[in-house]
Parts: C-alpha cells; structure tokens; sequence
C-alpha cells in the first residue's frame, strides 16, 4: 500500500508518483472522476493497474493518498 | 572514427562484457544500454539505482556524502557536523567548491570543518555527551552561527547514538535549530539516498519554521533557485539572469544559501530546480503543502539557456516575457562572440561524459552549441526518471551507462576513443595518462562557473585550451619514437 502523490502536470493530465520506487506515470484512467468522487481502479499509461476506494469530497491536487496494487 | 551504428554499440557492449563471471555479466548487462530515442520509459532499457556489484570498481559516493558535501554543506551561516571518526569531513572538506560570501569562521562556516573526533572509548560508551559538549562549545566559539546540523558518519547508526534526543535538547537550550541528520553513510546505495534524507530532514525541521510569520512581504515575481550548490560560482552566474528578467529571488539551495532563506522559501511563487535528483524530494513537498508550483530549467549554453528564459517567463505576465526577450537579446552579442572564436576549434569533438545528478543531460547542450557531440553518457547514482529525461537528449544510438565501473568505463573509451572526457577526479588521471583530454565536471576542474552566459564563455574556454592543449602530441618519449622519422631527417638535409 504505497503513498502516491498525485500531481497535474504542465499538459494538465495526472501524474503518479511513488517516492520510494521513484516511479512517475501518467494517469491513463480513473474509474470515477466526478465532481464530488475521485477514485477506484485507476490504470496508469504504463499498464499496471492500482486501486483507491473513492475520495469525497473530490480531493485538490497535488496530494498525497494511499493506494492499493490491484491483482 | 566515425559515429557507430546502433548495432556495433551493442557489440561492444557485449564485448566489453566478456570478462565478468556469468553472474556479474547478468547483472552489469542492464546498466548498459545502447540509446534509442523512441523509448518512452526508461525502465525497458536501462536498469539504475541498484547495489554496484562487489570487486567491481565503482565510482560512487555515500549517503553521508549526498546529505553533508552536497544538500547541507553549503548553507553557509549554519554549523555542519561531521559526526563521528575525523576522516569523513576532513577528506571531504571543501572539495566542492561551494562559493560564498562571508567572514569564515565569524558568520559562515562553508569550508570548515567541524567533527565529534570519535576515539575508541566513544565507540564503547557512545558519543551522546561528546555530541552535547560539543555543540555547547560551538555555540561559544560561534555564537553568530544560526543552527547546527549533526551529519552522522556509519558509526553513529552502528552503535544506536541517539543524535536526535541530544539535538532536541540542545534545540530547547540554545533556542537555535540543531538538526540530526540520519545519513549514515552505509544507508542506500549511493548519494542519492543521503540526498532524500537531507531533503526530509529539511522538510521536517526548516521549512515550517515561518508558517505563521507573515512579516516576509513577497511580490509576484518571487522565486527560489533549487539545486544550484554555486560550484565556482554557478548559482551567482543563473541568479543575474533571472534577475534581469525582472524576478526576485528569493532564496538559493543551498549555495550560497541561508537557513533564512530555507525558511522564506514557502512564500515563493515558483521554485526553480536545477538539480532535478537531490531536491525534487523538497520541490514536491512544497507543491504538496504550499501549493508552490516547480519546474526544471537549464543553464548550460545559450540554446538551453534562452528555452529555459522562456519557459520561465511563461509561468509569469508580460512584464517577465519581454524581459526573459530583453536578458537573450542583452548577451547575444557576448555569446555569439564565444562560439565564433571556439567553434572552429571544437567542431565535431566527440565528448563521452559521466558525471553525477543532472550534468550528463544538462551540459549536452553546451556541447553542442560548440559543435561537439556527446557519444555517451552515464550516471553515477541516477534513478529512473534522470533516464527518461536523459534518452530525448542524446543521439540515437550512443552509449548510456549506468554506474559504470572503472574497466567498463576504460574499455568504452579505448573503442570509442572521444577527442574528451568529461568526469570525476578519481577518473581524471587514469585518463590522462592514456591520452585522453580530461575534464573534471563535478567543480569544473577547478574553473567555473559554466551556468549561464557568462559561464558558457568559461566552459569554452576550458574545453578549448583542454583539448587543443599542444601536450596530448607528446605522450611518447622521444627516444620512443618511430626510427624512420629519425632516420628520414638527416638525409633530407643532406639531400
């Protein structure tokens, strides 16, 4: 269960990152992304797959949040 | 010799490869890579960040190295101690050339050093009390020093000191920040992690320190210089351009810098990072808690030099647009003239580099602004994020390697044979005693500054009078030389 920072990079999509594997990934998909929810299975650009139960209110980024590897 | 087809680079590789047990062969195979621009991810080619492998000769430092020579060292109104045997600080004292102003040893303390001395019976008992004393006789001698640092050597976590309950004490007596810095040198496996605990400690005991202060009146136009450790001179040579540009900076981490200036960092608008991998740690911190927005720039050669203006300019209105225009425009003259006079003595050198945090990607573009070309790179203690931002820099088909060891990095260079090396100063005499023009990169062999315009007229020179220097023609000894030249000159003049 690593701390990921999620941040916005300069294009405007999320980036990824995980301190202590040094790991920076684009965000491909979130599974909710509304207004007041942000989280569930999110799939990174390259192919792994991680999961956060739901955050609301959505959360302002950049912040930090607990993610689970899914499968 | 003419630029090498991807397929004899990884010839090469393989060859150079041959010699290691299969085991060692295995594992040193991922380090070294042949470029490929159209790799996204640095990941599926190269592999860093690892533990060099025992017996082979590695060029890599400490954690104790990353925390005190490179992140804490040069803030220069606070006390650094080496905690622990002497060796540590006294061998690495000064090395790097972290420029300040400043009276030493009255209110900056750069090129000091200050160590515990651990003696045998400090090992046996523990140094808890030789710390305390310590510290209290710091605070006497030098009462205009505005913190304390204890940068603890491998003995320090060996025997289980407990640094951090002495420096809260002392803290509450001198009501002066006295930090534990846990960089115990066998922790990690290079600098790089002593560079992320520094960062946090940082974070943990300085940033914070004026949340509640609002008597620091900031403008729109503040920034701090992340990363810039004022090798030479560096940081003064970048800060002159952004302020001409109209910024303000605020605070320089950390050469030249303050605690002051740590603290008033929170109240920047933007942070400038230069070294990207020993403070991206903090930057993100201070985007995470502050909202603080940073960015990676580059100051090496007039091309990277005016992108970056630019691209600084763009987090700001139109008043800092003109003025990044006005800084390019102001030294065109000064630089055209550098590259006049020294691109046709350097056209199409082939430079091989390996160096530390930022410069084997950040200096190519200096090189080639003289028309030289880098036909390899490497790092000593890269992550992969310093590979993907490396492999869009360099030429397809160049060679990358990571942590190389002192035979691989030999051999590369006996068949690539470049015209100069770019390295550190336990590679330099290797080197030279082969033949080969060297640079020592990490303090610019003793030269500098190379940041901004006018350090790229410095690194012009430097490399000129280093590779056109007329003694790489007499590496052989008269007597050794061939006998027909000998033999030929008589009866020419006989003749």
């Amino acid at each position: 269960m690593p701390n990921v920072m999620i941040r916005k990079n300069d294009a405007g999509g999320l980036l990824f990152y995980v301190a202590k594997k040094d790991m920076e990934e684009t965000i491909a998909n979130v599974e909710t992304d509304t207004a007041d929810a942000w989280g569930g299975a999110v799939e990174l650009t390259d192919g792994s797959r991680w999961y956060i139960d739901p955050v609301s209110p959505r959360p302002s980024f950049p912040t930090t949040l607990r993610f689970k590897r899914a499968e | 010799m003419a630029a090498m087809t991807r397929d004899e680079t990884q010839a090469l590789i393989q060859e150079v490869l041959e010699v290691y047990p299969e085991k060692a062969k295995k594992d040193r195979a991922k380090h070294l890579t042949v470029n490929d621009q159209s790799v996204e991810q640095s990941k599926k080619c190269i592999t860093s960040n690892r533990k060099s492998q025992p017996g082979v000769m590695t060029i890599r430092g400490c954690a104790y190295a990353g925390s005190k020579g490179v992140v804490w060292g040069p803030i220069k109104d606070m006390v650094h101690i080496s905690h622990g045997p002497v060796g540590c600080g006294q061998y690495s004292r000064a090395g790097r050339r972290n420029y300040y102003v400043g009276m030493t040893g009255v209110n900056t303390f750069g090129t000091m050093n200050f160590t515990s001395d651990f003696q045998e019976k400090d090992i046996v008992f523990g140094g808890d009390k030789k710390l305390d004393k310590l510290v209290d006789e710091i605070d006497t001698l030098f009462p205009l020093a505005k913190g304390v640092t204890v940068q603890s050597e491998c003995p320090i976590g060996l025997i289980g000191d407990d640094i951090e309950s002495v420096s809260k004490k002392k803290t509450k007596e001198l009501s002066k920040p006295v930090i534990a810095v846990r960089c115990e040198g066998f922790r990690g496996v290079s600098q790089s992690l002593g560079h992320h605990i520094a960062n946090d400690s940082i974070r943990d005991h300085v940033l914070h320190n004026r949340d509640t202060d609002s008597a620091f009146e900031s403008t729109p136009y503040d920034v701090a210089i992340i990363g810039d450790y004022n090798i030479g001179g560096d940081a003064w040579s970048s800060r002159i351009l952004l302020e001409d540009m109209g910024l303000r900076v605020v605070a320089q981490w950390s050469g030249d810098g303050t605690l002051s200036e740590m603290e008033l960092t929170p109240k920047v608008k933007l942070n400038l990072i230069h070294c990207y991998r020993s403070m991206n740690y903090v930057s993100r911190h201070m985007e995470e808690k502050y909202g603080i927005p940073w960015m990676e720039y580059n100051l090496f050669g007039p091309t990277k030099i005016a992108e970056s203006l630019r691209a600084i300019a763009e987090r700001f209105d139109d008043k800092i647009k003109e003025g990044a225009e006005r800084v390019i425009a102001k030294y065109q003259a000064e630089y055209d003239a550098v590259i006049a006079k020294y691109r046709p003595r350097l056209e199409g050198k082939k430079v091989m580099l390996y160096v530390g945090g930022l410069r084997p990607r950040h200096i190519i573009g200096a090189y080639e602004d003289l028309g030289m070309e880098v036909v390899g790179t490497g790092y000593e203690f890269a992550h992969n994020d310093d590979y993907d931002r490396t492999i869009k820099e360099m030429g397809n088909a160049t060679l990358l390697y990571d942590d190389v060891t002192g035979y691989e990095f030999e051999e590369f260079v006996k068949r690539v044979k470049p015209d100069l090396i770019g390295s550190g100063i336990k590679e330099k005499y290797i080197f030279q005693k082969m033949g080969v023009p060297f640079r020592q990169m990490h303090s610019w062999d003793y030269s500098g500054p190379y940041h901004g315009y006018d350090g790229f007229a410095i690194f012009a020179r430097d490399m000129d009078m280093t590779i056109n220097n007329p003694c790489w023609k007499r590496m052989q000894a008269p007597w050794q030389k061939p006998a027909a030249d000998d033999a030929s000159a008589p009866v020419a003049a006989s003749a």
